[in-house]
């Protein structure tokens, strides 16, 4: 498990130098010193589970340190990303998924700073049932933030996506199939739809129109505004054989080569996975209702069953931060347990 | 079809029973279930058990329902474009079934889960 690394990684000393590919080191990443970078390609990553880890990318080199330094290094903004919720899921591997959904929209509550608002990457219900909508709707008044959504495939099992879209889409002023953008806090936001259309080997595809309207929406962006991307499906290829990526997300991805900070952020496998690629941060959030397995260690991807007790270190929230005017988005990946 | 097959469906689902009682063999299974779908000519079961279809490929004669259920805590949905057939999700336990009156071989994907790949052959 990806956590588990983190958590091994995490556990000890506080020296804390965390690899990522091979790359990686714990020199040169002082608020200070960040906060004299560009943007370019500086953004930090915590992650904690039971002992709290901080990732920061710096150049596209990732490195590691402790939450208390990194929280110190962010600003007053951000926003927070849950994901996955599968409301309607009611099996073993989780019986409450309203419950530990709930859950995690209180700890958004509790989240400091005022975050500007809520991403919920996906698979917001289990069925796409309007009551599990409904539901849905009722647990998110929670936060009193605004919620920014793009639809799981769970999300649009019925009527074309029609629930979804009329729902979460339409308030956005969304094109297609209900991708938009919007601007916050100099920041500039992308929702994509990569659900709608899977391929044959499984995986998300974006298709034509809307990589023409992302390739025109960036067009007259200034490479120096840092650009937050938020699908369903991992742009990036997770695993191929779980249909875990998305089969044009790389030609996205060709349009923002310009930008300096470019931070991605996905749901749909349940688990925390990151991967630094040149300006190109690209993150997987946890799911708030059920984990699921590491890639290839499982006949299938399937709910994974945990120890009783055990179910909340593998859920969570994300909080994501600009640490300065000038640059580094930060994520915090918080367990609703552990 | 069925029509022409009734009067030997009766005899042959006398034969397999007596086959599985007397033999009970595992080598005999393949060949009495080979008999089996070919005589029941108007049911035929696929399960989905840990994103698999199974058995697949499934060989039916022509006017055969197919029936899919799904035994997985995800849920699945059968998409053919062949057949333009893309069915309702099937939560765990549900089932979703397809009448097939034209030969051919049918290949079908989950519709969440499109790796999911099977192929029902209808005999003419």
């Amino acid at each position: 498990m990806q956590d588990d690394d983190d958590m091994q990684s995490g556990g000890g000393d506080g020296a804390n130098t965390l690899n990522i590919d091979d790359r990686q080191s714990d020199s040169g990443n002082r608020p200070t010193q960040s906060g004299r970078m560009s943007r370019r390609g500086v953004l930090e990553c915590m992650t904690w589970a039971g002992t709290a880890m901080v990732w920061t990318m710096v150049g596209g080199v990732p490195r590691a340190r402790l939450v208390g330094r990194a929280e110190a290094a962010t600003t007053n903004y951000s926003f927070v990303q849950v994901s996955d919720s599968h409301l309607g899921f009611d099996k073993p591997a989780n019986p409450d998924t309203p419950g530990t959904f709930g859950a995690a929209l209180q700890a958004v509550t509790r989240v400091p700073g005022q975050p500007r608002f809520l991403i919920h990457t996906g698979d917001i219900t289990h069925l796409s049932k309007p009551g599990q909508f409904d539901l849905a709707a009722q647990l998110l008044t929670t936060t009193k933030l605004h919620t920014y959504t793009v639809p799981g495939e769970h999300d649009v099992l019925e009527d074309d996506g029609k629930s979804w879209i009329n729902r979460y889409a339409k308030q956005e002023g969304a094109k297609g199939d209900g991708w938009y953008s919007f601007n916050d806090g100099g920041v500039h936001f992308i929702g994509l739809v990569n659900v709608m259309n899977l391929q044959g080997n499984g995986l998300g595809a974006l298709g034509n129109d809307q990589l023409e309207w992302l390739e025109k929406d960036v067009a007259g962006l200034t490479a120096s505004t840092p650009v937050v991307l938020f699908a369903h499906v991992p742009l990036w290829t997770v695993y191929a054989d779980w249909g875990w990526g998305t089969a044009d997300g790389a030609q996205a991805l060709t349009y923002l080569k310009k930008f300096g900070s470019v931070t991605v952020l996905n749901g749909h496998i349940h688990q925390v996975m990151q991967k630094v690629e040149g300006h190109v941060a690209f993150h997987t959030a946890r799911s708030t209702a059920f984990p699921q397995p590491a890639p290839g260690t499982a006949k299938g991807p399937g709910p994974m069953a945990v120890p009783p007790g055990e179910l909340r270190t593998y859920l969570g929230i994300a909080k994501v931060s600009l640490v300065s005017s000038n640059a580094p988005l930060a994520i915090v990946d918080t367990p609703l347990a552990g | 079809m069925r029509n022409e097959f009734a009067p030997g469906t009766i005899a042959r689902r006398g034969l397999l029973r007596a086959t599985l009682r007397l033999a009970g063999g595992v080598a005999l299974l393949g060949a009495a279930m080979r008999v089996a779908s070919a005589a029941d000519a108007d049911a035929a079961e696929i399960k989905i058990d840990n994103f698999k279809f199974s058995p697949t490929p499934l060989t039916v004669p022509k006017g055969t329902t197919v029936t899919w259920v799904n035994q997985d805590d995800m849920p699945h949905s059968i998409v053919c474009q062949a057949l333009q057939l893309h069915t309702h999700p099937m939560d765990t336990d549900g089932r979703t079934s397809f009448r097939f009156d034209q030969p051919g071989r049918y290949d079908y994907v989950c519709g969440l889960h499109p790796f999911m790949r099977g192929q029902v052959i209808v005999q003419g």
